[in-house]
């Protein structure tokens, strides 16, 4: 990683359409930028799909990015944030040992520090779930590691919302139809 | 009868009449033979249908038609390697915003993705070079498909559009509603443009004392050419072209100062590192424009006129972008002129043209002894063409040359892949430009190597009678690499070196006329000859084995820091 690059989160939307994800992740493979996380669902407008993406690159990088991925004709809006403008969550699901878990007090304390929860425990593994920012969730991983107690661990894409007071794609779209009307 | 059910292979044949399409480059194979079987119903009616002799070549045909016409070229060609093989005309007219349409076959819905035979992903192959790239898998999408391809590909910044069209969709019944698609809300092809970004640009153009205006190809495309000289006119301001955008201004238009870049003019480039404000219009600043980035036109402010917003501060920053068509933005701009008068910025400009003209331009234009020049077969052919025929050209000098020489006084007259560099371009490209404008001559230049990379289509020039003149510049190199080998490579002449075939013997085995020149004093008469002739001809000129195109900024070099000679 170069010294001006930090982590910037694209948040895009597209029409449901086959192949969008596809060519959105051509963007940044040919500009020699990695995808950090990626998470694609439906939006909360009706008929498109909204895309968070996480990526560490310059700024000079990720403008030219949300540019060319804008471009694409199903591609509705593509806008990136730096950590200040979005409100961003993951989840984690940490599967561990149930002997350990019971032998070491320490585990269940840690899981308690970070606000995680068991949601499945038998004898042979448990279940811990937790929500977080990537940090904190990093950092129970580490602790957890030490206490050799991790059997799997995976966590998601971050989501994320933007801070600011308007709702700029509901403003396209609503531009967009009065236009069509013309 | 719109509840009329026909099949998905005829509503793409009707689709495409609707769209006004009268001529389609094509070749047939298995996943595309029931729209061949449907096309037969129309043959000599509506739609033209062109054979190639390879898919390439369509996709290319396609690209030439689309450039001389302005309007949306087509290919229709098989699954597989059908479609593969049209991916390198695909990438072209995407680097050069070409509008296509390319519909290629594809393996029933129900064999996608079992490697059936001739099956291959061509949307997802084709998606990062096309403006759009669909499968068609049902026949009632077909109406929809073919009108939104081709509103996409002509609209805003044109380019290609890949339509992969399932078998079992040509042969399902749908019924026929003639659709008319010119909104898609998730895609905007004109930006809007702010009133403060015309205001901010006329400032700068009104307190500017060296202006200097690059055209490109936006002009032609936006067809903004009568919107330009008004433009330039009023700002007095002197104008270079690239390579695609030489035929937006007439060549002798009293402003135009010549081609930029690489190969341009010498006055043209040195001006660019004095110019005090840098007017780009329709362009994108590519490498063989700017030379090296970090000074380039340093002393510059910059205006940026451009329809696509991923353009702007893509490879220069600018400090006023003018977003939108440039028809619309130009004359907005004028009118907020006051008329100016750069006469001693323009007058200044005249010693690098002398210098240039003296240097590089007599000794290639008008030798008098010696082998042949390149520039000066180009500059005889567009005299005896009165500068009114549409350049085509391959790739490498035989391109530098003709785009140096060759003279324009009508638009849309040159035919060129300029970002691809696409070798072998330049023959299918010419006869699908002598579709589009069958009352104009079609000069092709071309050299040996590019002329052999699609050489098959003297099979489609035979059959179709197109009216192609091939100007063969002979120089038994693949010259513009020879040179390169030269300059930078100690002339280790590493596999430049070409052993040709009897061009003569070919174009006779074709039925095509030809005619080959060795001496100075016959060029002339051949060239009456070729114009003359009503059909395709061939003409060969051996010309200087190791001539070079100059002036020539080297890589990584100031755009003014041009070579002259060596």
């Amino acid at each position: 990683m170069e010294s001006d690059e930090t982590l910037f989160t694209l948040i895009i939307f597209s029409e449901n359409l086959p192949g969008v994800l596809n060519h959105i992740t051509t963007v940044f493979t040919r500009r020699q930028v990695n995808i950090e996380s990626l998470n694609v669902s439906a939006s909360s407008i009706e008929g498109l799909h909204r895309y968070t993406i996480t990526c560490y690159c310059t700024e000079e990088q990720v403008s030219k990015i949300a540019k060319q991925i804008e471009k694409i004709i199903d591609v509705v809006s593509a806008s990136y944030f730096t950590e200040d403008d979005i409100f961003t969550l993951e989840t984690a699901l940490f599967k561990l040992s149930t002997p350990v878990v019971l032998e070491n007090g320490q585990v269940s304390k840690e899981i308690r520090t970070y606000g995680a929860k068991f949601v499945e425990v038998n004898s042979t593994y448990s279940i811990v779930s937790m929500e977080g920012m990537t940090e904190e969730i990093n950092a129970l991983y580490k602790h957890l590691k030490v206490l050799d107690c991790i059997l799997q661990f995976v966590h998601s894409g971050s989501i994320a919302v933007t801070k600011s007071t308007r709702e700029f794609v509901t403003e396209y779209l609503a531009r967009r139809a009065c236009e069509v009307e013309k | 009868m719109a509840n009329e059910l026909i099949t998905g292979a005829e509503i793409l044949i009707r689709s495409l009449i609707d769209e006004g399409v009268t001529t389609i480059f094509g070749y047939p194979g298995g996943a595309i033979m029931p729209v061949y079987d449907k096309l037969y119903d129309y043959k000599d009616t509506a739609i033209h249908h062109v054979l190639v002799r390879h898919e390439q070549a369509a996709a290319h045909a396609a690209e030439g038609y689309a450039r001389v016409s302005g309007k949306v070229g087509v290919a229709l060609v098989t699954s597989g390697p059908g479609a593969t093989n049209t991916i390198t005309g695909i990438a072209d007219a995407m680097m050069d915003s070409t509008p296509i349409v390319v519909i290629s076959g594809q393996v029933g819905v129900n064999a996608l993705g079992s490697d059936a035979f001739q099956e291959c992903d061509i949307v997802d192959v084709t998606q990062p070079v096309s403006k759009w790239a669909y499968q068609i898998r049902s026949a009632d999408k077909v109406a929809w498909a073919v009108s939104r391809a081709f509103y996409i590909a002509r609209s805003g910044r044109p380019g290609p559009v890949l339509l992969d069209f399932t078998r079992n969709a040509q042969t399902e019944l749908a019924s026929y509603e003639k659709r008319d698609i010119h909104f898609i809300r998730s895609y905007k092809p004109v930006p809007d443009h702010t009133a403060d970004s015309i205001r901010e640009a006329a400032r700068l153009i009104n307190e500017s004392y060296k202006p200097l205006v690059l055209v490109g190809q936006g002009v032609e495309l936006g067809g903004a050419q009568q919107e330009l000289r008004e433009f330039i006119e009023r700002a007095d301001a002197p104008a270079g072209c690239t390579l695609l955008g030489l035929s937006a201004l007439p060549s002798d238009h009293p402003l135009n100062v010549g081609m930029l870049g690489m190969h341009g003019s010498y006055a043209a480039n040195v001006k660019t590192q004095e110019c005090d404000l840098l007017i780009a219009v329709g362009m994108r600043f590519d490498d063989r424009i700017t030379g090296k980035l970090s000074t380039y036109a340093s002393r510059a402010k910059k205006i940026h006129f451009d329809i696509d917003p991923s353009e702007i501060n893509k490879n220069v920053p600018v400090d006023v972008p003018v977003l939108g068509d440039c028809k619309e933005t130009l004359p907005e701009v004028t009118r907020l002129l006051r008329q100016a008068d750069h006469k001693a910025w323009r007058e200044s400009f005249e010693p690098f043209r002398k210098q240039e003209e003296d240097t590089v331009i007599r000794p290639e234009v008008y030798p008098t002894e010696g082998p042949l020049r390149m520039g000066e077969v180009v500059d005889r052919v567009t005299r005896a063409t009165s500068n009114e025929a549409i350049l085509v050209t391959d790739v490498g000098q035989n391109q530098m040359i003709a785009a140096r020489y060759f003279r324009f006084t009508k638009s849309h007259s040159i035919v060129t892949s300029g970002g691809m560099g696409t070798m072998g371009f330049g023959l299918p490209a010419a006869i699908g430009a002598s579709f589009a404008a069958p009352d104009r001559t079609v000069c092709f230049f071309t050299g040996d190597g590019g002329l052999q990379m699609t050489i098959e289509e003297l099979g489609t020039i035979m059959e179709q009678k197109a009216p192609v003149k091939i100007i063969l510049l002979n120089n038994n190199y693949l010259g513009n690499v020879r040179q390169w080998q030269q300059l930078f490579f100690q002339s280790r002449y590493s596999f430049t070196r070409m052993l040709n075939p009897d061009y003569d013997m070919i174009a006779s085995a074709y039925g095509i006329a030809s005619r080959t020149v060795t001496k100075r004093e016959e060029l002339d008469a051949a060239i009456s000859e070729m114009v003359a002739v009503k059909g395709p001809f061939l003409l060969q000129v051996a010309v200087m084995e190791e001539d070079n195109v100059l002036p020539m900024c080297c890589p990584g070099h100031d755009v003014d820091d041009m070579l002259l000679t060596f």
